[in-house]
Parts: C-alpha cells; sequence; structure tokens
C-alpha cells in the first residue's frame, strides 16, 4: 500500500478548513424543519409538560431525521402518521420517541 | 455508477408489487387513521457523469409507497426506473434501461423496542445503504467506492430481521439490527444465504454517533465482513462528519465525508446558505486478486469535491469533481445533477 502525501495532504487540508469554518456558530439548523402543512408547528401555549414534549420532539427529529437528509418544505398533516412509521423502522426509534415525533410535526 | 446500488430485478417484479400495493391500498382505505394516510415519495433526477471525457446521462425516477396497515403494521417499498445514454466509443450513444424494486417489506411494530421486518429488505450493513442510498438524499451522485463491501452482491436480504432502539436514556441510545437471508435466485429477489447484525451508540451532546456492523456470507465461499462508522455533527453548526470503513475478505477501505451550510448571511434559506460545499475522500486497498466485492481491482485513492445547492421546493442541484488515483490510471470525473423530491399522500384524506 502506497499513499503519496500528496494525495492525502490536500484533503486533510480541506477537512482542517471546514473543521475551522464551523467553529462560527449558527443560527438555526432547524429553520429546516418541516411544518405539518396547514397547521402551527408551534403551539401558542403549552403546559410545562407540553413544552418538554415539543423539546422532545426536536430532539428526536434534529437527531434522527435531519441528521440524514434535508426535511421536505411542507407535508400534510394526513401523512404525518405514515412518515413517522417509516422513520421508526429506518431510524430503529423506540415507540416513545416515534410518540414524541409525530406530536413535533403535527401538534 | 448509479447502478451499483440498484439490484438486478424486472419489470415483472414492479407489476406485481403495483398490483399487490394497490390491493392492499384498497383494503386498508377505510381504516386509515387521520394521521396514517398512505403516502408515495421519492425523488427525480436528472444526472450527468463525466469521466475521461466521456459524458453519460441517466435520468430517473426512485419512487417509495408507504401503506400503514392497523395500529401496528407498515407495508414499503422503493423502485427505481433508470435510462442510461453512454458513449459507444465511435460517434453515437448506446441506451439501455433498468426498471426494479429496490425493497419490499413488511414491518411490524412488536413491542415499544421491537420491530419484525420481513421481505426482500436492504441490508443494514454500514450506513450507506440503508440511509443515504435515495437520490434526494445523497449529497454526491454516486456511492462511496467500498459502499459494495458487505453488501453481498445485491444490496438485499430476502429474509426477516429484527430491529429496534434497545436502550434511550437521556445521554445516550444504543440501537440494534440483525438479520438472516436465505439464498434465492429468483431474478426478481436475488439474495445470498447470510446472516449479519449492526449496533450503534449514540451521544446526545456530543451528536456523535459509533457502531459497528458484520456480516457472514454462508453460501459458496463463506466470508466474513466487517464494518464500523462514525457520525458527528458538532452541536450548534450546521457542519456533518461522517465516515465509514469496511474490510472482507479480499479488499478493505474507508471513506470520510465533510459538508456544511453556513448560517452567516441571512440564515440557511437565504442564496448563500442554500449553498453546500462538500468534501470526499476515500481509499480502498486490495488485500488479494480475487475479484468478488465490485471493488476496484488495485489500491485507488479518490477525492471528491462538491458543491450542492438546495433550491425552494424541495428541489436539489448535486456538482462534484472527483480526483482518481490508482496504479492503472488517473482520471477526473465530473458530475452534475438535479433532484426534485416528492412526497404527497395516495389519496385525499378527511
Amino acid at each position: 500500500m502506497t499513499i503519496s502525501a500528496r494525495h492525502l495532504v490536500p484533503g486533510m487540508l480541506m477537512l482542517a478548513a471546514i473543521g475551522a469554518a464551523v467553529v462560527s456558530p449558527r443560527s438555526g439548523y432547524t429553520q429546516s424543519a418541516p411544518s405539518s402543512g396547514s397547521q402551527p408547528r408551534v403551539k401558542q401555549y403549552q403546559s410545562p409538560k407540553g413544552a418538554q414534549t415539543e423539546d422532545d420532539g426536536e430532539r428526536v427529529f434534529a437527531q434522527n431525521c435531519s441528521r440524514c437528509h434535508t426535511a421536505p418544505d411542507s407535508f400534510p398533516p394526513r401523512i404525518s402518521g405514515t412518515i413517522v412509521r417509516h422513520m421508526r423502522v429506518r431510524a430503529n426509534l423506540s415507540q416513545h420517541d416515534e410518540q414524541v415525533l409525530l406530536r413535533f410535526l403535527n401538534p | 455508477m448509479l447502478l451499483h446500488t440498484f439490484t438486478r430485478r424486472g419489470a415483472h417484479a414492479l407489476r406485481l408489487a403495483s398490483l399487490g400495493v394497490s390491493l392492499l391500498a384498497l383494503v386498508v382505505a377505510h381504516r386509515a387513521g387521520a394521521q396514517d394516510t398512505p403516502l408515495l415519495s421519492g425523488g427525480v433526477g436528472f444526472f450527468t457523469n463525466t469521466p475521461g471525457g466521456n459524458t453519460s446521462y441517466f435520468p430517473i425516477i426512485e419512487p417509495l409507497a408507504a401503506l400503514p396497515v392497523g395500529p401496528h403494521l407498515l407495508i414499503e417499498s422503493r423502485a427505481a426506473l433508470l435510462e442510461t445514454w453512454s458513449p459507444n466509443g465511435q460517434s453515437g450513444y448506446d441506451h439501455s434501461h433498468f426498471i426494479g424494486l429496490t425493497y419490499l417489506q413488511g414491518d411490524y411494530f412488536a413491542t415499544p423496542h421491537l420491530t419484525v421486518v420481513a421481505g426482500s429488505y436492504l441490508l443494514p450493513f454500514g450506513t450507506y445503504n440503508e440511509r443515504l442510498s435515495p437520490i434526494w438524499i445523497g449529497n454526491f451522485q454516486d456511492g462511496p467506492l467500498i459502499a459494495n463491501l458487505g453488501l453481498l452482491s445485491t444490496g438485499t436480504g430476502l429474509g426477516g430481521q429484527l430491529r429496534g432502539n434497545a436502550i434511550s436514556r437521556a445521554k445516550y441510545s444504543i440501537d440494534y439490527t440483525t438479520w438472516f437471508s436465505a439464498r434465492s435466485n429468483n431474478s426478481q429477489f436475488s439474495a445470498e444465504r447470510s446472516f449479519g447484525g449492526r449496533s450503534s451508540l449514540y451521544l446526545h451532546e456530543q451528536r456523535l454517533e459509533v457502531g459497528l456492523s458484520y456480516d457472514r456470507s454462508l453460501q459458496n465461499t463463506q466470508e466474513n465482513f466487517y464494518g464500523t462508522h462514525v457520525w458527528w455533527e458538532p452541536k450548534d453548526t450546521n457542519f456533518r462528519l461522517r465516515s465509514e470503513f469496511a474490510r472482507g475478505h479480499h479488499a478493505q477501505g474507508y471513506w470520510i465525508e465533510a459538508d456544511y451550510r453556513t448560517a452567516a448571511y441571512g440564515g440557511l434559506n437565504s442564496f448563500i446558505g442554500r449553498f453546500e460545499p462538500l468534501f470526499r475522500m476515500q481509499q480502498t486497498f486490495r488485500r488479494d486478486t480475487i475479484v468478488s466485492d465490485g471493488l476496484p481491482l488495485v489500491n485507488t485513492q479518490r477525492a471528491d469535491f462538491g458543491l450542492d445547492y438546495n433550491l425552494p421546493h424541495n428541489v436539489r442541484i448535486l456538482t462534484s469533481y472527483t480526483r482518481q488515483f490508482s496504479s492503472t490510471s488517473n482520471e477526473n470525473i465530473w458530475e452534475t445533477g438535479i433532484v426534485y423530491r416528492f412526497l404527497f399522500p395516495v389519496w385525499r384524506g378527511k
């Protein structure tokens, strides 16, 4: 096995440059989180428990959905349950996480 | 390029599956809950690939259907319809087409932490096959060089899986997948007799995932395949780092991919924020000259530089330049493409 330094060095430099770029914080990757059709995703008033569920749902979404793909711009609420079932299989979600995610997508 | 991600199945399988799905849709139509309407999703794309100055063209449709049946069952399937125009070395182009099912499986949610999968399914080895192979997800048009390692020629299994989330805590979670596949020479659902598994640990605060994969072919020359993957998305950034290493009996290799979007100039949906620069480094190493895994015949190094643009309305433009080094030849590869991702209910709901 021979790995030429002229091949690897540019690659490593590129990675280092990208790594350095991420030091600048972002203002919100969750902007790309889906809205659920015509329904608002965030409730106007939430009990502390409801707020916790919202946070959990956002966490589950970020960790299991948007890690792999950009969220669709929007989708009808009546397919949100089907989407979440698909994600339960593909992302190995627990039933609890599936329910939290469903409430997040379709409050 | 694209063909290696698809299993070779015929149009007959697609017609049979369409008929089955249609019948099932009729059965479940009146039982679907308010949020459980069957959906049709997928991607429509047009790609070009130019290695060594010769450009090929690939229009493609990848539909995905998902049909919930009752509270515990989901039927899902993905297909691929691909046309190819490649230079024939003279003055024209050769045309070929491919149509077939990628997978067709039933998912039964047995317990909160166990899902039983049966049918023809994507082999859960590493991360690329299950997570990144759909055209509307992958950042690069073509898969990594080691994408076929551990996928046992077909990329799919015919049998069953047990999978789910084993442990979910505030700071970490562990998931698992184990599967067994029967041997099938059916051209529509070909598979090797084999078994395997994958498990991943995800640390929530660090946004770090580490996983291990293993599978073993149980027919003809029995071989083991090992894989590991590391994914990292630093918190509060739009940077993603993904990597995989896989080792087979005759070859091994790795890939590392980084992508980034900036929100510094008006957010991710601004003109600048929609750009997504990419870099992927990959190497393959032959352990012997027996070729059975789809990897290059000689040690190969490859650097992919990409620039994607995320348009509104689920449209994405993919571009990349690749420089490949090997003892047989060095090569430049240019790729461009545009993908539209669709997602809608199969029928109008209440």
